[in-house]
């Protein structure tokens, strides 16, 4: 069965960003690993879509495909199209006036994606000399304008500085600010708040949804903390052995989790309002990509799993009774919320 | 926009008003700083520049030339009278005149050779760290096989086939010491081009030779200038031993080297003609190692 994008029904109309079963493959010594498989998506204008999932599990691999990023032994397949045209397949030259442009990134750490040796000033003219063309001066005094809506203190004094004079928090915004120089369509946030203390992230995060607000961005965000999703995302993919495991809006998986991974995630998450000892951690580790089970790649560490999990993928599908939510799992809806719930109550 | 128009003018204007008490410190002005305030490197910087001075405006203020006999003092110990303070060799040339001169062509090939050397060093190993792949394989090992042959025999057989110049010293010296580099900077480019930033440049959709010259080239720049002076004293010492075993420079003209090859012969009857030039020749190696270990110190970035 194929794969139905959620947003197909609500929006017939052709989304900003259209992801097909977007698959990214690795030729290693060990044979091929096929770190993300049959991703798909649809991204409209101001909606932000939350990638979810451990370490490993093909987050970052998917973006850095879309952007034509990946290393040298990577290769992308399936498609994505921006406003109809395949970024998989863009030769460097056109996915140059893309990237930056109407697409932009925001990276991990902020620490080592400014140039040491470069004032802010040069690095963001550098973009908007390149991409719209502007002079020195007016891409200077759009590079101060930014700054300021990024909430930097004496944008114009900050700009003439070098990386190493900014804090994490700053570079960072200093990153946010670059990616929207060209007020670009679609936002790529990779871990944007992961190297960040937890003040800072909230700034972050609260920046990022003002500035979708003012510039209409579509977001990506991935994230391993479902906090953020539940704080910032529209729609939610769950990630796992680079396969989706759930997809669908957040505030529907939030509220009705139906897949075993989702709650395990769920339910790792330390609450100020529970007084439990422990943090509760899905048992195992995440899986080696080279060796995947033949089944679902999550049998391993699942307490529902059985011989036919092990042996048989199951296929993501609609979830009866919500139709904009899709789940890969051979165990029933009810099955698996009976055991969550019986866990609850220990 | 979050900010309208007209706040155009006003944010530049702002920016003005505080503008020439606070500007960015760039990493190389802070190296400078860091630099300034190394007090060995900073002597032997003052230090190499006096001995340059004397060497470029030294021989046209003494009396004599380098090249003219003085009969009525041969093989002279240092002395005030006559003016030959570092005394004269055999024939009676004024040592001090002879050491300023030869000074000129040890650092004139110091100098050459370093931006020959240094040149195809940061082209070679820039091109195999960034192509990569079969072809940084082969030209690593062109580096390799380099190394491996013996220069002074390839010295020898040059000067042989081709006589003895100027030239030929500063080509010899460079063809056997730019590996090195090659390999400093190849590594080098290999850990920028997996940086984030420069991911984040290619994700923001720049070129790849605005990469290139934009985000890898500046980073490169602090190792090339450390090693650069590493490079110098190891061409002026590789100077003064082709020229020590008579494959370098050619009377009368002379060199630091080719001094100390003359004086170690009569050191026993004038030791002043290998105490002098011996002395200045160190004491340059000297001020070159210092300032290299200096500028190492400023550029660190782990001590920012």
């Amino acid at each position: 069965m194929r794969s139905t994008p959620m947003t197909a029904k609500a929006a017939p109309a052709m989304s900003l960003l259209q992801v097909r079963n977007l698959g990214v493959q690795f030729s290693t010594q060990d044979g091929v690993v096929y770190a993300v498989n049959g991703l798909s998506f649809n991204l409209d204008r101001g909606q932000t879509l939350g990638i979810v999932g451990e370490s490993g599990s093909g987050k970052s691999q998917s973006v850095l495909a879309l952007m034509g990023l990946l290393a040298r032994n990577g290769k992308a397949s399936g498609e994505a199209l921006y406003k109809g045209s395949n970024l998989l397949d863009m030769p460097a030259d056109a996915l140059n006036t893309i990237r930056g442009n109407r697409m932009a990134m925001i990276f991990q750490d902020p620490m080592t994606s400014l140039n040491p040796y470069l004032t802010v000033e040069r690095q963001m003219t550098e973009v908007l000399q390149f991409h719209k063309g502007q002079d020195r001066a007016s891409a200077r005094a759009a590079s101060v304008r930014m700054l300021d809506a990024v909430k930097i203190p004496e944008a114009a004094r900050r700009v003439t500085m070098y990386p190493h004079e900014f804090s994490g928090g700053m570079r960072q915004r200093v990153m946010i600010a670059m990616a929207l120089l060209c007020e670009p369509e679609v936002l790529i946030a990779d871990e944007p708040t992961t190297a960040l203390d937890v003040t800072v992230q909230a700034q972050i995060l609260t920046l990022l949804r003002e500035l979708q607000r003012d510039f209409g961005t579509a977001i990506v965000l991935i994230t391993h903390d479902l906090g953020v999703v539940a704080g910032l995302c529209d729609q939610v993919m769950v990630l796992y052995g680079g396969r989706v495991m759930e997809q669908g809006s957040a505030a529907h998986i939030f509220a009705n989790a139906t897949h075993p991974y989702t709650l395990g995630l769920l339910r790792a998450i330390p609450r100020m309002d529970r007084d439990a000892e422990h943090l509760l951690a899905i048992p195992g580790a995440p899986p080696n990509m080279a060796r995947l089970p033949k089944g679902c790649p999550f049998c391993e560490r699942c307490a529902l799993a059985d011989a036919h999990c092990r042996d048989v993928m199951p296929v993501l599908q609609e979830v009866e009774g919500a139709a904009a939510t899709l789940r890969a799992c051979h165990k029933g809806v009810p099955v698996v919320q009976a055991m969550h719930s019986a866990r609850e109550g220990t | 926009m979050v900010f309208a128009k007209k706040d155009d003018a006003l944010v530049a204007k702002l920016g003005e008003a505080i503008e020439p008490a606070l500007h960015g410190r760039s990493p190389w002005a802070a190296a400078r700083t860091r630099f300034a305030r190394n007090k060995a490197a900073m002597f032997s910087l003052c230090l190499l520049g006096l001995i340059t001075l004397a060497c470029i405006v030294g021989p046209y203020l003494l009396p004599h030339a380098f090249d003219s006999a003085d009969w009525e003092a041969m093989s002279q110990a240092p002395t005030w009278k006559n003016m030959h303070w570092f005394g004269t060799d055999e024939s009676g040339r004024d040592l001090l005149v002879r050491a300023l001169i030869g000074g000129r062509i040890s650092l004139m090939v110091g100098l050459m050779a370093t931006i020959a050397s240094v040149s195809l060093g940061i082209a070679w190993g820039a091109t195999a760290g960034f192509v990569g792949g079969k072809v940084d394989s082969v030209m690593m090992r062109v580096v390799d096989i380099m190394y491996a042959v013996p220069y002074l025999l390839i010295a020898i057989l040059m000067v042989t086939l081709l006589g003895r110049a100027f030239y030929l010293v500063v080509i010899t010296i460079t063809v056997f010491s730019w590996m090195d580099m090659a390999r400093v900077v190849r590594g080098q480019t290999l850990s920028l081009r997996s940086k984030e930033f420069v991911e984040a440049a290619r994700a923001m959709g720049v070129p790849t030779h605005r990469i290139i010259f934009q985000h890898i080239v500046p980073n490169l720049l602090g190792v090339v200038v450390v090693y650069t002076t590493i490079t110098v004293p190891g061409v002026m010492i590789t100077e003064s031993v082709l020229s020590f075993l008579g494959l370098g420079i050619q009377e009368p003209m002379t060199s630091w080297g080719v001094l100390i090859h003359d004086g170690a012969q009569v050191m026993e009857v004038s030791p002043w003609m290998l105490l002098y030039p011996g002395a200045l020749l160190s004491t340059a190696l000297y001020c070159f190692n210092y300032i290299g270990d200096g500028l190492r110190d400023a550029l660190d970035p782990n001590d920012r």
